[in-house]
């Protein structure tokens, strides 16, 4: 891992605007972080805060109006969207609110996709065991539709982890789930970053999850509050 | 990677169901088209064979002097089957009577395509020889047989040999080639030949090779013969201008029918392909999410597309034989022969079509994948690009200009059918626009379930407009397929009344014209028109000696080269139609009027002036006018015709051509025994030919046409699978919201119904105004316009649309609404 800078992720006066009927709306305003690497970040706020915009820029999904990223020391608002793909292939894991399975692959199969887009020959023996470790070893040949919602999120977190990401984005990860699963999933994700050591990145509307972080942000209307 | 990632993928995309659609319109289309061709290539190829049979073989070489024996080898090295033929005109002598007749030596292969018939005795049961007569034995014809008085075992004196008249021939295949020069046949074998001593350098005869064999070998051997300046060659094609006319008439309506398969095959493809990429838009965000350039989407999905297309075109190809083999057996009986083996090139187009079909109706909707943005796994209102439902048309027409000209064989045919595609695709895309803009006032006035179901075809304005767009152009072009098809046939049909003349009595004197009429007339015969006939070469045109050389067309070289029969006339024959220069009238000079391909062939124009030998004698005279021939009649038609007295003092027979049901033939009898220079030529067997080749003809047509059919119905279902989850969504949601299954019913009959005759009125307009176009430029024939198209086509294609729309979303009724919702 290369650690240049003690930080993985620095964020510069980000700004999104996207036009409305109504005029100029401004997502982001000025936005300016930083976060360390293995530090786990959780950014709260109300819907409609930014949050979700945020993370999206961050994580070189989108590219802000203005301002710019640096993800693991590459300035990820100076590359293109493969320049982009390709950082994000090597270097982050994604966990989304409403898993974002492809309903056309199995467990295995959804796991094995990291690898086998990054050219991965033993595709198959890693998602086996990342599968194994989020306790699915007897579900791996299940589609998703045959999960129920803890199971799927638990398939969304293998493919997260299978291919050691340096930062795991999470999306409202829990949105979706019962109350109950919900501490059942932030245990395992917590454990398995702790051999890992991974940066979190977390987005959520939910402060008890917010609360298992070592930093929390809260935004409201487009800044950091 | 990607290789093995498209693999990987396309293998679980068609496990997870994601590719059934696409592969079934792949290979039902393919299916459709493969069979349609592999068919009609047997149909084409069958009436070849018999056309063939015009010639007894594929091709004849023919000359003046022997054949070398060079080329004869050359044929037999392509792996060509030979039979050399001599034809020379010779006295017959029987009994103290003469008769000229014209020999024909044979060698034992002949004839290579057809059989000789033959009978035992004079008006006896004809039957089919596989032999040809052995030595010392001869086959004279019926009329032989009548003007000697011969009976079968006679002998008869030929040269320097006498011959057993073992049989009378009654049919020889290849006798219908030279219609106007057949004095009575007699037909012997070459081994005897020499004992004739009749052929001595210099003798008048003419050689002719006959070959037959593979079509690629044939082709080789006319390249080969081609370079040999003094042989004529005479394939198919250069036979009689009638059986073209038909042959090529069935290879241009194939053709359109195939490429109207492939149209609608296509139509389906981009509308499946369509839906997959909608619901690929999120995996793809998830792929790019997880790294994915757009290089390798596009790669992986192309890959996918390529296999895929591959796959499905081979078991469409397969399924297409099967297919043709099922219905050509249901069809032995029709057909009078097994029909011949297809050749590969149906595998070559279909594998070919299907390839480009994908890559030219999918590829456009699958390029959108590589747009879709990441930020869709979190932001699911994204889409790659504001949906156009018409972006699948110009790579669509790309791909049908590519495809076209291949499959019709002919430019106009092409141009004239995209001339039909793009009126009606703009007819179609204002006329929804039009009819949709309506609707959004006509709402506020219906009930609540026609409401919502307008209301849809309004809210998917664009969506709508592509289904009326591609419904439109499949009922269109079927439209427009059955107004062509009974053109055709009612033109055919036409144009080979029952009264068809089957006699040609030729060699008729001036002074005999008065009694041969006034004979057939008292004996109840049909009134015949006698047209004069003066047998001439063309010797200059404007003053320039006309070489053979000069001309590349085989058949302009034919017409220099040849006797031609000239007649005269003081009104335009009927079946002509004037289309250059002006008729005469009582004009004082010498005038001729030419034939237009005729005169096409030989680069005559209106002005020039000609002069012809007759006989020792030379005649001059300027060409007045230029006539369109009606060849698929039979009745009597003359390349060359001059105005009244240009040609009255050179030597002249009459002709004239009558019709007589076999329960008549009697007459013809007494007619030969009364004039017996007159000479009878029965076109019965001939006609036989021609008819049983238009039966082919209909059936291939009516074939095709069935195939194409259920292509279109195949569109109709994949239209309609496009809006399938939208609609069971909304439908759950009515549901779920208190609906009954009437109100959706009642909303699902209100739209169809509103696409159905939407696209039923465009596709009459636009059929009609294609077959317009089609039948005067392209088939040449008159047309006429059905006012029922105008009721039926809408109300056809309304009830059509209604009851595939409603039966193609049963499952949305039927789908709990819990399911429905959940899945979306």
């Amino acid at each position: 891992m290369d650690k240049t800078s003690n930080y993985i992720i620095r964020a510069e006066n980000l700004v999104k605007q996207v036009h409305s009927p109504a005029g100029i709306l401004t997502i982001l305003d000025n936005i300016s972080l930083e976060i360390k690497y293995s530090e786990s970040l959780a950014i709260v706020g109300v819907s409609g805060s930014g949050k979700s915009t945020l993370l999206g820029i961050l994580a070189g999904l989108d590219l802000p109006s203005s301002g710019k990223v640096i993800l693991d020391n590459v300035e990820l608002t100076g590359l293109d969207e493969d320049g982009r793909a390709k950082l994000r292939n090597r270097r982050v894991g994604f966990v989304f609110q409403s898993f974002q399975l492809l309903p056309g692959l199995t467990a295995l199969e959804n796991v094995m996709l990291p690898l086998e887009l990054a050219g991965k020959s033993d595709a198959d023996e890693w998602a086996r065991e990342q599968l194994a470790e989020v306790g699915l070893a007897d579900r791996m040949a299940h589609y998703p539709n045959q999960l129920s919602g803890g199971e799927q999120q638990r398939v969304a977190i293998a493919r997260a982890f299978v291919g050691k990401p340096a930062i795991l984005f999470l999306d409202e990860f829990t949105g979706n789930l019962h109350q109950k699963t919900v501490g059942q999933i932030m245990e395992l994700l917590f454990r398995l970053n702790s051999d890992r050591g991974a940066t979190l990145l977390l987005v959520t509307h939910d402060t008890n999850v917010a609360t298992h972080c070592s930093r929390k942000l809260t935004m409201a209307g487009g800044r950091i509050i | 990677m990607w290789i093995k990632l498209s693999l990987t993928y396309l293998k679980r995309d068609w496990r997870a169901g994601e590719l059934r659609l696409i592969a079934l319109a792949l290979i039902i289309a393919i299916a459709s088209l493969t069979s349609v061709n592999f068919f009609t290539n047997r149909i084409n190829l069958a009436i070849e064979t018999q056309a063939t049979e015009l010639l007894a073989a594929d091709l004849v070489v023919r000359s003046g002097e022997p054949i070398k024996q060079e080329l004869i080898e050359q044929a037999g090295a392509l792996g060509l089957k030979t039979a050399l033929t001599i034809n020379f005109h010779s006295v017959i002598v029987f009994a103290g009577k003469l008769e000229l007749a014209e020999v024909k030596a044979v060698q034992p292969a002949y004839p290579l395509r057809g059989r000789l018939q033959i009978s035992e005795q004079l008006f006896s049961g004809e039957t089919a020889s596989e032999d040809i007569p052995q030595p010392g034995k001869v086959w004279p014809d019926a009329r032989l047989f009548q003007s000697l008085g011969l009976e079968t075992g006679d002998r008869v004196n030929l040269g320097a040999a006498s011959f057993d008249a073992a049989k009378v021939l009654t049919y020889e295949p290849d006798r219908g080639g030279d219609l106007f020069n057949i004095a009575p046949r007699l037909l012997m074998n070459i081994a005897d030949l020499e004992a004739t001593e009749l052929i001595q350098p210099g003798s008048r005869a003419v050689y002719k090779l006959l070959v037959a064999g593979p079509g690629d070998a044939v082709v080789g051997f006319r390249a080969l013969t081609s370079k040999y300046e003094e042989y004529e060659i005479q394939g198919i094609r250069d036979a009689r201008p009638e059986l073209r006319a038909a042959l090529d008439r069935t290879k241009q309506f194939s053709g359109l029918a195939v490429l109207v398969s492939i149209a609608l095959a296509g139509l389906a493809i981009a509308m499946s392909a369509r839906r997959y990429a909608v619901r690929h838009f999120d995996n793809c965000a998830i792929m790019r999410c997880f790294g994915a350039q757009q290089g390798t989407i596009v790669k992986i999905y192309f890959t996918q597309l390529l296999i895929l297309a591959l796959a499905c075109s081979g078991i469409g190809c397969a399924l297409g034989y099967l297919g043709q083999e099922g219905l050509a057996a249901l069809m032995s009986g029709i057909v009078s022969r097994p029909l011949p083996a297809p050749t590969l090139t149906p595998v070559l187009i279909g594998m070919s079509a299907g390839v480009l079909a994908v890559l030219g109706f999918a590829m456009p909707q699958i390029l959108r994948l590589k747009n879709v943005a990441p930020l869709r796994a979190i932001r699911r209102d994204l889409i790659p690009l504001p949906l156009s439902n018409l972006s699948i048309y110009p790579a669509a027409i790309g791909c049908l200009l590519l495809l076209t000209p291949w499959q019709s064989g002919s430019l106009n045919l092409t141009f004239y059918s995209f001339i039909g595609l793009l009126i009606t695709g703009l007819s179609a895309f204002l006329a929804a626009r039009v009819g949709i803009h309506c609707l959004d006032r006509l709402r506020a006035k219906v009930g609540i379930a026609v409401r919502f179901g307008l209301a849809n075809v309004v809210r998917r304005a664009d969506l709508s407009t592509a289904q009326i767009l591609a419904i439109s152009l499949g009922v269109m072009t079927l439209t427009l397929l059955t107004l062509s098809r009974t053109d055709l046939l009612a033109n055919w049909r036409d144009r080979l009344p029952e009264d068809t003349p089957n006699y040609f009595l030729i060699n008729i004197q001036p002074d005999e014209v008065a009694a041969v009429k006034t004979f057939i007339k008292t004996r109840g015969g049909p009134m015949a028109q006698a047209y004069p006939m003066i047998r001439a070469r063309l010797v200059t045109i404007n003053d320039k000696a006309v070489n053979p050389d000069d001309y590349e067309d085989d058949q302009a070289k034919h017409f220099a080269k040849h006797i031609l029969n000239l007649s005269m006339a003081e009104t335009l024959p009927a079946n002509n139609r004037l289309v250059e220069g002006e008729w005469w009238d009582d004009a004082g000079e010498n005038l001729f009027s030419f034939e237009e391909e005729f005169a096409g062939a030989l680069n005559i124009v209106t002005g020039d002036r000609l002069t012809f030998k007759i006989a020792d004698k030379r005649v001059t005279g300027t060409v007045a006018n230029l006539r369109g021939v009606d060849w698929d009649t039979f009745d009597v038609n003359f390349f060359v015709i001059a105005n009244p007295g240009t040609l009255d003092d050179y030597p002249t027979t009459y002709i004239t051509s009558l019709h007589l049901p076999p329960e008549r033939k009697r007459l013809l009898i007494d007619l030969i025994r009364a004039y017996p220079n007159v000479t009878v030529f029965d076109v019965d067997t001939i006609l036989g030919q021609v008819r049983n080749v238009m039966e082919q003809v209909i059936r291939a047509i009516e074939f095709v046409f069935g195939f194409t059919l259920l292509a279109g119905v195949i569109v109709l279902l994949s239209a309609l699978q496009t809006t399938h989850d939208e609609r069971r969504y909304e439908s759950a949601l009515l549901t779920t919201l208190g609906a009954g299954r009437n109100h959706v019913l009642t909303g699902l009959f209100a739209e169809f119904a509103f696409l159905g005759l939407v696209a039923g009125i465009i596709s009459a307009l636009a059929a009609t105004a294609a077959q317009i176009l089609l039948a005067e430029y392209v088939f040449k024939i008159d047309v006429t316009v059905n006012p029922w198209v105008w009721l039926i086509t809408p109300l056809l294609c309304t009830l059509i649309i209604v009851t595939a729309g409603l039966l193609g979303t049963r499952k949305v009724l039927s789908t709990p609404p819990m399911v429905a919702l959940k899945q979306v």
